[in-house]
């Protein structure tokens, strides 16, 4: 018979008990960690009862109407989530598939149910969930942060539209003004008398252009200060062609100082052909039309500065303005000059009819080139224009009317629909 | 074929940019942002052509030692002053402390706001003259003015405080309602009128009935 | 340059000489002297429209001279006038009071330094105010000198006590995105992708490497957008691209001139609030109660308006005297000249 050793459960229990001491003595000897951790792992402990419930009713689909590579998830926010609820907001996790590793790719506050991922590829699957989270922050430090997530979503796949169905109000509205326009055109080709009502700013272009030529002094034709990227800035050069047409039959100096370069090249190519077509090609000078500054106040100062030195007696504006608009009038005004003005700038509107003799108020400056043409198929686009407005005109009384009686539905038809 | 060029790219241009805004498909999504770069860049290289213009004029008016020449001088010297200095200021040319920032802080800038604050002026000048009751449309622009201007300030209200004018007729109420509702049906209507003015017009030179900025009819 | 050019050019000069090394402390009346000098200002004023009626046209010089005086004085003047918020600025305070704490918040500076006046001190109490309610601020600028202007603006909020001891760090409380050029298209990519637009901040610093800003993909990211505006692009292409193609809320600080343009927009609803001029940025300030440049400079409009509205009067004087007194001289009906055969 041989005697139980001692010796091995004591080594056993030795090396136990020297393995927990170490263990002790180097979790005793750590320095205290002040820094608050940001990440889930490390975070504080959260008290009881702060997990929000979790979303429901989480849907992704294809963003409509867009170029692709987005994808819009939506759900029912928590029942938890209101006034002095456990809601903090809602993380947003993306995976491509139920199984494969989740990608958190935004966050929401509370009380939003929307969110739209532009982080896809067209053709590819993805999966989503949306987590409700609950969070405690103490100087800009997460303390403590809780979540509870969602069910994922069906797979979905993003692509690009070819129509844009929002616009479908724009497109009809185009349509039926564009065909207004082109019916009336084709009226007026046909030969019928359209009636156009008189334009004292237009009527008026003569009387500037012959004062000018009495009294010996020039006429300046300022196109405004936008580029030839501008719709102002096209009719005002239009008009400009007629206007040195006349100031070429009467043989009087047109100057015109403009603001941008491919203006400058334009003009130059107008005022020449209008004094060909005037017979008086050999009269044209190219320093009529000469460049300034881009430059708005540099601009504005150096007009001033002709007007007060050369005493114009016509002054026409025509094009875009700004805040120069009324430096420029006042100045002209004060020299004696005639001033026609006419611009689309619903601001600078009131300084023209203040300083200005004559005014051609936003549309009647688009006109300008009809009315002085009397082209019938210029005519007959303002005419096409006319029924557009009409039928605008239509809209809103009825509009008001029905508005007023809690019908909403017509005037939702040109709200930006959803 | 020198105009017939141009009408045949404003017309295939235009149909396609009205069309573009109706698709969201690559690549339509992205022409109006291409040819908005296209144009800022042709238009910043365009820019020699008018700063060359200037210059040629300006040095003809001094060398001809026409009338008020002075002042063609002081533009030659600026400009070269300007370019000069920016250059040489190398690719940091704007930052604080250069010569072009010292120029752009100390001379364009309190430049700009001298001309940018004769508005001031020219306002109290231009209402002076221009806001008399000849008719009865003159004389509710000029009420209208007067209710505007003396409801903007707080001086409205302490004026209507010394009349003890109740609450909801103080100048700054009656201020507010004219450009909440009066001043916005005005506006509106502008616009809308603006709008389809500018959609004639752009159909017009799409067309090609619209020829005359292309150099006559 | 003329004689009278040149003697201008040399006053000025010697005045701007004077003001800048002979006075050493500022000049500030007391409101005693302030009050007697508006008052002063009324007399003259009355005497002008008591000439007026008796006869004598005033010219243009007279009104530039005192909308002069209207402007300059006041700077040295101690006058308080109350100032009371009107509805579109309430409603702007108010969305901002809102919003909550790490909200972001995208501010669009769109004009440059003439229009400085009038939108700066806006832009001081709108970002005093975000800093003091612990929202985000991202900002850039449509126009070139924009984001040289927001950094002038975050300089003054950063000289408030409250504000200096929250030490706000850059790329994580605010960020200045810069400038970049293409108007309206800028809003539109932004739709779908700030980074498109921004791939560097004003400093260079990459989009990725900022902390604020790297989550931030387009405007579903952001929580309110106030937009500063002087012209074009401003706050009509933000309402007629982020509001209307991608749902923002949008507050607006405008010029004077340009305010009236942006009652459509509020009355509509695309605008949740508005700033118009220095009067809106006085009332602004009055709401947040950070007191600036717009109540101190709305003492010199308070004065401009009021002159103007007196030489109006005067105007109308000199006309209707002037209507009467051709009446008084036209030829009697029933005389000489209108027998038959007369011409």
């Amino acid at each position: 018979m041989t005697e139980e050793s001692w010796v091995l459960p004591n080594i056993k229990t030795a090396l136990i008990f020297l393995i927990s001491i170490i263990c002790f003595a180097l979790a005793a000897g750590q320095e205290p960690d002040d820094s608050i951790p940001t990440t889930q792992d490390t975070l504080n402990t959260p008290p009881p009862n702060v997990t929000p419930v979790m979303p429901k009713k989480v849907t992704a689909k294809d963003n409509p109407n867009d170029e692709g590579g987005a994808i819009v998830i939506t759900w029912h926010i928590s029942v938890d989530d209101h006034e002095g609820g456990k809601v903090t907001g809602y993380k947003i996790y993306r995976g491509t598939g139920p199984d494969q590793k989740f990608t958190e790719i935004g966050t929401v506050t509370s009380g939003t149910g929307t969110f739209v991922d532009h982080g896809v590829n067209d053709g590819e699957k993805y999966v989503y969930k949306v987590a409700a989270f609950n969070s405690f922050k103490e100087n800009g430090r997460t303390v403590w942060e809780v979540s509870s997530e969602s069910n994922i979503t069906a797979p979905v796949v993003s692509s690009a539209q070819w129509f844009d169905w929002r616009r479908i109000n724009v497109l009809v509205g185009v349509i039926f003004v564009c065909t207004a326009i082109f019916l009336y055109i084709q009226r007026a080709k046909s030969g019928k008398e359209l009636y156009i009502r008189k334009i004292a700013g237009l009527e008026s272009v003569d009387e500037a252009v012959g004062r000018a030529t009495e009294m010996g002094r020039k006429i300046f034709f300022i196109p405004g200060i936008n580029d030839m990227d501008n719709v102002q800035t096209i009719a005002g050069i239009t008009i400009l062609g007629r206007v040195a047409q006349i100031a070429a039959e009467y043989e009087t100096w047109i100057e015109v100082p403009v603001s941008k370069s491919l203006v400058m090249i334009t003009a130059k190519e107008i005022v020449k052909e209008a004094y060909s077509k005037a017979g008086r090609p050999d009269n044209y000078n190219d320093d009529q039309v000469h460049y300034l500054t881009d430059d708005q106040f540099g601009y504005a100062a150096a007009i001033d500065g002709m007007f007060v030195r050369e005493k114009p007696a016509a002054v026409f504006y025509m094009g875009a303005f700004f805040a120069e608009s009324l430096i420029m009038a006042e100045t002209g005004n004060s020299v004696g000059a005639i001033q026609i003005a006419g611009t689309a700038m619903p601001s600078q509107l009131p300084f023209f009819v203040a300083a200005c003799d004559y005014t051609l108020i936003g549309e009647e400056l688009f006109a300008a080139s009809a009315y002085l043409s009397r082209e019938p198929r210029l005519l007959g686009s303002l005419k096409g224009q006319d029924i557009g407005k009409a039928a605008i005109l239509i809209a809103i009384l009825l509009g008001v009317l029905l508005e007023t009686f809690g019908i909403f539905e017509l005037s939702n038809l040109f709200k930006v629909i959803d | 074929m020198r105009r017939e060029i141009p009408l045949i790219i404003t017309a295939f241009v235009g149909i396609v940019f009205i069309i573009q805004y109706f698709i969201p498909h690559y690549p339509f999504n992205r022409l109006n942002g291409w040819f908005s770069d296209w144009f800022s860049i042709i238009g910043a290289c365009a820019i020699w052509l008018g700063a060359l213009n200037l210059m040629k004029i300006s040095a003809d008016r001094v060398y001809r030692k026409k009338r008020d020449w002075f002042y063609s001088v002081v533009i030659i010297v600026s400009f070269l002053m300007i370019t000069i200095i920016g250059f040489a200021g190398g690719p940091d040319f704007r930052d604080y402390g250069t010569g072009f920032d010292w120029l752009y802080r100390l001379v364009y800038t309190p430049l700009s706001a001298t001309m940018f604050a004769l508005l001031a002026f020219f306002v109290a000048s231009a209402s002076y003259r221009a806001f008399r009751a000849r008719n009865l449309e003159a004389t509710l622009l000029l009420v209208a003015a007067f209710i505007i201007m003396i409801g903007r300030v707080p001086v409205g209200d302490a004026i209507g405080k010394v009349l003890h004018l109740p609450e909801s007729i103080m100048p700054s109420q009656i201020a507010g309602w004219i450009m909440g509702y009066v001043n916005a049906a005005g506006q509106r209507a502008i616009m809308i009128g603006i709008a389809l003015g500018i959609v004639s017009t752009s159909l017009r030179v799409i067309l090609g009935i619209e020829r005359a900025h292309l150099g006559g009819d | 340059m003329n004689k009278k050019e040149l003697v201008a050019v040399i006053i000025i000069v010697a005045l701007s000489l004077i003001f800048y090394f002979g006075i050493k402390q500022p000049i500030v009346f007391s409101s005693t002297v302030s009050y007697i000098i508006t008052a002063l200002i009324g007399l003259v004023l009355l005497y002008i429209f008591i000439r007026t009626v008796g006869g004598k046209i005033f010219g243009r010089r007279t009104v530039f001279l005192f909308v002069g005086i209207a402007v300059v004085l006041p700077f040295f003047m101690t006058i308080k006038q109350p100032i009371k918020s009107s509805p579109e600025v309430k409603s702007l305070y108010d969305a901002v009071l809102a919003l909550k704490p790490d909200s972001k918040v995208l501010v669009s500076f769109d004009y440059d330094p003439p229009s400085a006046p009038e939108l700066q001190p806006m832009a001081e109490s709108f970002f005093m105010l975000c800093f003091e309610r612990d929202l985000k601020l991202i900002i850039m600028g449509l126009w070139p000198q924009g984001p040289q202007q927001a950094e002038m603006a975050l300089q003054r909020a950063f000289l408030e006590p409250d504000i200096a001891a929250k030490n706000l760090k850059y790329g994580v409380d605010y960020v200045n995105l810069g400038f970049q050029t293409g108007n309206e298209f800028v809003i539109q990519r932004m739709g779908s992708s700030f980074k498109s637009m921004f791939q560097t901040d004003y400093y260079g610093t990459p989009y990725d490497d900022i902390p604020l800003i790297r989550n931030v993909t387009n405007f579903s990211n952001i929580d309110f957008v106030f937009n500063l505006s002087a012209g074009y692009p401003g706050t009509v292409e933000w309402v007629q691209v982020a509001v209307d193609r991608y749902g923002v809320k949008l507050g607006a600080g405008n010029t004077a001139v340009q305010a009236p343009q942006m009652y459509p927009y509020l009355r509509a609803g695309q605008l949740v609030g508005l700033l118009g001029g220095l009067n809106g940025a006085a009332e602004f300030e009055k709401a947040t109660n950070i007191i600036g440049k717009g109540t101190k400079f709305m003492v010199s409009q308070s004065f401009a308006h009021v002159i103007v509205i007196a030489f109006i009067i005067i105007g109308n004087a000199a006309y209707f005297l002037g209507e009467k007194r051709r009446e008084e001289n036209k030829p009697n009906q029933t005389g000489m000249n209108n027998q038959p055969g007369a011409n």
